[in-house]
């Protein structure tokens, strides 16, 4: 026996689970959506991953080491999937110092200013793709005009008046024509698939549901959020007269369901506060896209549920054992 | 088949029980036992014998310093040799008496036996009291108080707690085995204490062997029943046994009695049958020696008061020793220290080094773990920021301490421990 004893509070044993096995399943469950974008978007989509992934990699250590005066925490894997999650919301014919600024401004202002993991209210990725949107609008809804499918073109010369050389996006098309395209024309395979123009990693919508699996299988995360953050903005879409297919399959929907508004230090800790969330996640953005500016508006819907959580935490709290029999009692 | 469980909360563990397939044996008999003065809850006992005394196995030795206080009695023959201090397991000073083995004295001291189909319910809740018997499984509430129910409280029923919910230990398991009969006994002399019809006696499915026999055994009364309780921790929790088997939550801050139930231990069970039927005061228990530095794992038949240096041989990398299970037991700091009524087990780890703690991610785990419905993580974070009020109104106090989220938090944070601390702080804001 050593001669020493260690001496601690109980429990004495722990679940295998860490931080580290939690977000490195995260990066996995990002990889399905990965290939479907070097599949689309080609080279240029690696390139745009690498500079986004290598940036925030970048800022998070140079602020840990010089800033905060503390040991690195790359390992934990939370900045590759910022830095992922960031090249997912861009267009893959981005300027390259705009994907800089974007992955500076995500984990400098939008984690780092905060303290860093665990401590942000906002989900950084995002933080740094609204700044880009907002600072850079035209550079952010240029899409490359090599990447138009059959399904484009489709859609796109069944819109009257929208020329599909300027390689718009569905749902910018979708907007332009006043909801007016013909359906018969979409096919819901190759939308289904990605073949499309669009975000890095929002194109793919059965690759990011393959993530989604994942997250699922390894418990990463619970189907609460993405199932109400889907079924709100299918029902709301759908009892508005759009066709709910398209708005789940055609935009950043599916990416901000599955792999954003699910961060977990941005949403709240209960189940039924997460459903809430979930919920009033999906109706702003429908409400976003049908009335609002822009096309799309997951980020906005995203950020803006990222800064109630602190409220929805405060009042779905859990049922506290041996409570509800005391209110009787009382009443009684 | 029916499997009962409590509906909130709850983790899986792995189990561990190794040793659930070893006998209890005897552990060797040792020559000095040191008899701590406070084994249960409740005021320490006081001496009733002066050092140079004789004393027979099995004689009364302290009487209770309290209500709520217990009697200790010599487990073996021979002589008093000083009163003294020591330490603890947890290095605490603490009063004990000691007493040297007569090897040659065959002198018993008991009790004259009862029948507990017509003894009273004083007769038997007074024996239990004589007996020294205290909660077995871990807590050593003095037994006779809990069949002393407040004013205006009637108990319904007697839950005898037989989950055995901790990872390794298997103490209970074997005691189930190998004894369901003078367990039932008891269960039907802890009835007749209270003055109950009713008797469920609650194992999880992960002991079948246990629930075989003490079906057998619950059989020959009328009114015994056992319910098979779904492998889930803390299932073996008061509480969350009383919602498992009646459907019903004890109100915070309340006693169990409240909605009707008394629950002990069955290795409580065993010690009140042992006490009634054949007038056998509380000198000795059944303890698990297990873990992976453990060289003589097993279920052990142990004198109260038995050195742990005589009863266990460890390897030479164990670094953690533990009084107890690993999810609520407590770690060690010296094995000179004698075995106690509460002492459920000894589990022998081998860590090496512990795993970083990392930031709280709010991932929520800790409060889906949560058996009582507490916010773990909100109640850590008061307690580093020394907000009691604030703790006291979230609910510290209703922490049944059973480690659940401390065990499921991805970032290792030592959740319980900044709770434990913010209840003694609580507990002082209140007097």
């Amino acid at each position: 026996m050593s001669q020493e004893l260690i001496i601690s509070g109980s429990p004495h044993i722990h679940t295998r689970d860490s931080v580290d096995r939690r977000m490195w399943n995260v990066v996995i469950a990002l990889l399905p959506a990965l290939a479907v974008a070097l599949w689309v978007f080609g080279l240029s989509a690696l390139w745009i991953t690498l500079l986004a992934v290598g940036a925030c990699m970048a800022t998070e250590w140079i602020i840990e080491r010089y800033c905060f005066r503390r040991p690195c925490t790359l390992t934990n894997g939370s900045a590759i999937i910022t830095g992922l999650l960031l090249a997912f919301n861009l267009p893959n014919i981005l300027p390259w110092w705009m994907v800089i600024i974007g992955a500076v401004v995500a984990i400098g202002i939008g984690k780092m200013s905060f303290g860093g993991l665990g401590c942000n209210i906002w989900n950084p990725a995002l933080v740094g793709r609204v700044f880009l949107l907002l600072s850079f609008p035209a550079a952010m809804t240029t899409w490359d005009p090599a990447v138009s499918s059959g399904l484009m073109q489709a859609v796109h010369t069944g819109a009257s008046g929208v020329d599909a050389e300027t390689g718009a996006t569905l749902l910018a098309t979708l907007k332009n024509s006043g909801h007016a395209i013909d359906m018969s024309r979409v096919d819901w395979l190759t939308l289904g698939i990605g073949d499309m123009n669009g975000s890095l990693g929002e194109v793919g919508s059965l690759a990011i549901l393959i993530g989604l699996v994942w997250m699922l299988i390894t418990r990463v995360i619970t189907w609460h959020i993405p199932v109400a953050v889907l079924g709100s903005a299918a029902l709301l879409s759908w009892a508005t007269g759009a066709n709910p297919g398209l708005e789940l399959l055609a935009g950043g929907l599916m990416l901000g369901a599955v792999f954003m508004a699910t961060d977990y230090v941005t949403s709240p800790m209960t189940h039924w506060g997460q459903i809430i969330y979930g919920v009033l996640i999906g109706v702003l953005t429908i409400i976003i896209r049908r009335w609002g500016a822009y096309p799309e508006g997951v980020s906005f819907a995203i950020l803006l549920g990222n800064s109630v959580t602190p409220l929805i935490n405060k009042y779905c709290r859990p049922r506290r054992f041996g409570m509800r029999k005391i209110r009787k009692e009382v009443a009684a | 088949m029916k499997t009962f469980t409590f509906r909130k909360g709850g983790i899986h563990p792995p189990q561990c029980k190794n040793t659930a397939e070893m006998p209890i044996t005897p552990a060797p008999q040792a020559p000095l036992l040191t008899l701590l003065l406070s084994q249960s809850i409740g005021a320490p006992s006081k001496p009733v014998v002066k050092p140079g005394d004789k004393v027979a196995a099995g004689q009364p030795i302290a009487e209770p310093g309290g209500f709520v206080g217990a009697w200790v009695h010599s487990p073996c023959a021979g002589t008093v040799k000083k009163i003294e201090t020591v330490r603890t397991p947890q290095g605490y000073p603490a009063e004990a008496l000691t007493i040297e083995r007569d090897p040659q004295s065959t002198e018993v001291f008991s009790y004259p036996p009862m029948n507990p189909a017509d003894a009273s319910s004083e007769d038997l809740v007074a024996r239990v009291r004589e007996a020294g018997i205290v909660g077995l499984g871990g807590a050593t509430f003095p037994t006779s108080v809990k069949l002393t129910p407040p004013k205006g409280m009637t108990p319904r029923c007697v839950i005898l707690n037989g989950a055995e919910c901790e990872p390794y230990l298997t103490c209970d398991d074997r005691l189930m085995r190998e004894h369901a009969p003078e367990i039932a006994e008891g269960a039907f002399c802890l009835m007749r204490a209270v003055g109950v019809r009713h008797c469920y006696i609650g194992i999880e499915d992960n002991k079948p062997e246990a629930i075989a026999a003490m079906r057998e055994a619950a059989s020959q009364y009328s009114g015994m029943e056992v319910c098979v309780l779904r492998a889930k921790y803390p299932q073996g929790g008061e509480k969350q046994l009383i919602a498992a088997i009646l459907g019903r939550e004890v109100p915070s801050g309340a006693l169990p009695v409240s909605v009707g139930a008394v629950v002990d231990n069955v290795a409580t069970a065993f010690a009140v049958q042992q006490a009634v039927v054949l007038g056998k005061p509380l000198t000795g228990r059944v303890l698990t020696i297990t873990g992976e530095g453990a060289l003589n794992p097993g279920n052990y038949y142990v004198e109260l008061g038995t050195p742990l240096t005589s009863l266990l041989q460890t390897d030479e990398r164990v670094d953690k020793i533990i009084g107890g299970g690993p999810m609520m037991g407590r770690a060690m700091s010296n094995l000179d220290t004698p075995t106690t009524k509460g002492l459920s087990g000894v589990l022998t780890m081998c860590l090496g080094s512990m795993p970083d703690i990392q930031p709280c991610i709010r991932c929520g785990a800790c409060y889906s773990a949560c058996p009582m419905g507490l916010e773990p993580m909100l109640l850590a974070r008061q307690s580093e920021n020394s907000d009691w009020e604030y703790a006291a109104r979230s609910g510290v106090m209703d922490c049944i301490e059973c480690g659940s989220c401390a065990y499921t938090c991805p970032s290792n944070r030592r959740l319980l421990d900044w709770i434990r601390y913010s209840k003694t702080q609580v507990r002082k804001l209140k007097s």
